[in-house]
């Protein structure tokens, strides 16, 4: 046991970025750094993209090598799960039996695939076998070494996990079917234009899609498994990826009776309903100000790695508020995608050509204001978005007309 | 007109003020850029994190953003500034001679 310890469970994205963090800003004291898997943090976005892609032997993208963390004095503990946590005590029990105490602790859990489950005959649930899901490193590897030419490949879930999995897996030879419930893919998120671009693109490649599907069962042998739909169909695939979502991971919170709501409930410093404890990344919800207070929760890379970064700050006192504009992309091909802001609170949409860079759409408030930007297209779209990004921070009002004009460089309005 | 060991890149007005293009050169790729002083400095293309173009990203000030993670560098130094870029971006000496830009690349 250490006292004047700082303790992160979860090596991911955010925990690994709060741990530097911490020391960034000064912090001499111990730092221990837990995570379940045995790798040293690294990088998860490659994992739907590069991992599945490469031809020759993969290797994570470490976000910090072990050398690094051990040069900066961080405690790594690898292969390991927190079982509980006595909030008196100030203590992490783990489930091999060792103790952490904290000072302050980290909660950076971050979230768990959602798992399919299927209707069975007595009105309840079942999960079906030999479903795939991608999450980790050991998931990515696992489902590379499936993905061999000519291997039927179902992908459930028309999002980005899925969509580029299936990228991937038409690169790698595969044949492959996104299987999506609803009427078009990408329903959350981006806009209606935006996913068409996208869904014609994955037609050009021979991906198929089956929307509206409703699965009815799915049934496993040796050889195969067979998808039977609602409307009759059945479709037999060598694997099955599921990418319906992701679950937060709250379970070592609300076992210590932290406040949950759709994650463990944080406040604008990422604080839980404990002094003591704070929560970061995919699994927390935190009140935006930016959308007026709301609690919203992201799912994303660039804030699992702002909120590590914020946390660490508020763990040694900073009062500072998180604040920064919510970003998203993800590859599908050569196409790139970006969002920044948050699609669903705006109310009109403008649309800007960047000629041959892409497309860029303006996400408008009653009031206009920039509430959210998305644009498809090449990596030059990443200006503008960025620019978009410092126009919902300033809150200013826009005109529609100028933002709709591209000759009217965004930069302009922003000194405005 | 030629230099020893320089090349010519682009013309001056190429580059908006505050802005950055690609400059491929044989197998090389290069970015160079015009600060809103209109001074020109040039790196290499791409971002030292992953293999994106710097020239896709953004210019603000002396600062270049790699479109992909928002990793920054000061291009006039290549100096790493943010996360998650962490290895310094190589320059190479720029000359601006009667609006022709010319790079030193070896």
């Amino acid at each position: 046991m250490t006292d004047n310890a700082m303790v992160i469970i979860g090596a991911g994205e955010t925990g690994a970025r709060a741990a530097a963090e911490l020391r960034d800003r000064g912090w001499t004291g111990a730092i221990t750094l837990i995570g379940e898997e045995s790798h040293a943090p690294y990088e998860r976005p490659p994992l739907s993209k590069q991992v599945l892609q490469e031809a020759g032997e993969p290797s994570p993208a470490y976000i910090v090598t072990a050398e690094k963390l051990k040069e900066l004095r961080i405690d790594f503990i690898h292969s390991s799960r927190a079982a509980s946590i006595d909030r008196s005590k100030h203590l992490v029990a783990m489930e091999d039996g060792r103790q952490f105490h904290y000072e302050r602790l980290l909660l950076a859990t971050g979230a768990r695939p959602r798992t399919l489950q299927l209707p069975d005959s007595d009105n309840g649930f079942i999960r079906p076998p030999n479903i795939r899901y991608l999450r980790s490193y050991a998931d990515a590897l696992a489902l590379r070494s499936r993905m061999k030419p000519g291997q039927r490949v179902a992908i459930i879930g028309g999002g980005f996990i899925g969509l580029e999995a299936a990228a991937s897996a038409r690169y790698r030879g595969c044949a492959v079917t996104v299987v999506e419930a609803g009427p078009r893919i990408l329903m959350r998120g981006v806009p209606e234009a935006i996913a068409r671009v996208i869904e014609a693109r994955h037609r050009a490649e021979g991906v198929s899609f089956k929307l509206n599907a409703s699965i009815q069962a799915i049934e496993s042998s040796e050889s195969e498994s067979i998808i039977t739909f609602s409307d009759g169909e059945t479709l037999g695939f060598d694997v099955i990826l599921a990418g319906i979502g992701a679950v937060p991971d709250t379970v070592l919170a609300s076992g210590c009776g932290l406040t949950i709501e759709n994650g463990i409930a944080v406040d604008e410093r990422l604080n839980t309903s404990d002094p003591d404890i704070f929560a970061a990344g995919d699994c927390c919800s935190f009140p935006h100000p930016l959308y007026g207070g709301t609690r919203i929760r992201l799912e994303a890379w660039r804030n699992a790695q702002e909120q590590g970064t914020h946390a660490a700050g508020s763990m040694l006192g900073s009062t500072e508020a998180y604040s920064a504009v919510p970003w998203f992309w993800s590859d599908q091909y050569d196409l790139t995608l970006q969002v920044t802001g948050l699609p669903h609170t705006a109310r009109t949409t403008v649309h800007r050509s960047l000629g041959a860079t892409g497309d860029l759409y303006f996400h408008l408030t009653d009031d206009y204001r920039l509430a959210a930007a998305s644009a498809i297209g090449r990596n030059g779209i990443a200006k503008d978005i960025r620019l978009a990004e410092m126009l919902i921070a300033s809150r200013a009002a826009l005109d529609p007309v100028q933002l709709a004009a591209p000759d009217i460089k965004l930069k302009s309005l922003l000194t405005v | 007109m030629t230099y020893e060991g320089w090349i010519a890149a682009c013309d001056a007005e190429d580059i908006d003020e505050e802005d950055v293009i690609r400059f491929d050169y044989e197998d090389r790729t290069f970015a160079i850029y015009r600060s809103d002083k209109s001074e020109y400095y040039a790196t290499d293309g791409y971002c030292t994190h992953e293999k994106f173009h710097l020239s896709d990203g953004l210019v603000m000030g002396k600062h270049i953003e790699c479109p992909k993670h928002n990793g920054r560098f000061d291009y006039t130094t290549g100096e790493a500034k943010r996360a998650p870029v962490c290895n310094a971006l190589q320059t190479y000496p720029v000359k601006n001679e009667a609006g022709q830009i010319w790079i030193k690349i070896s």
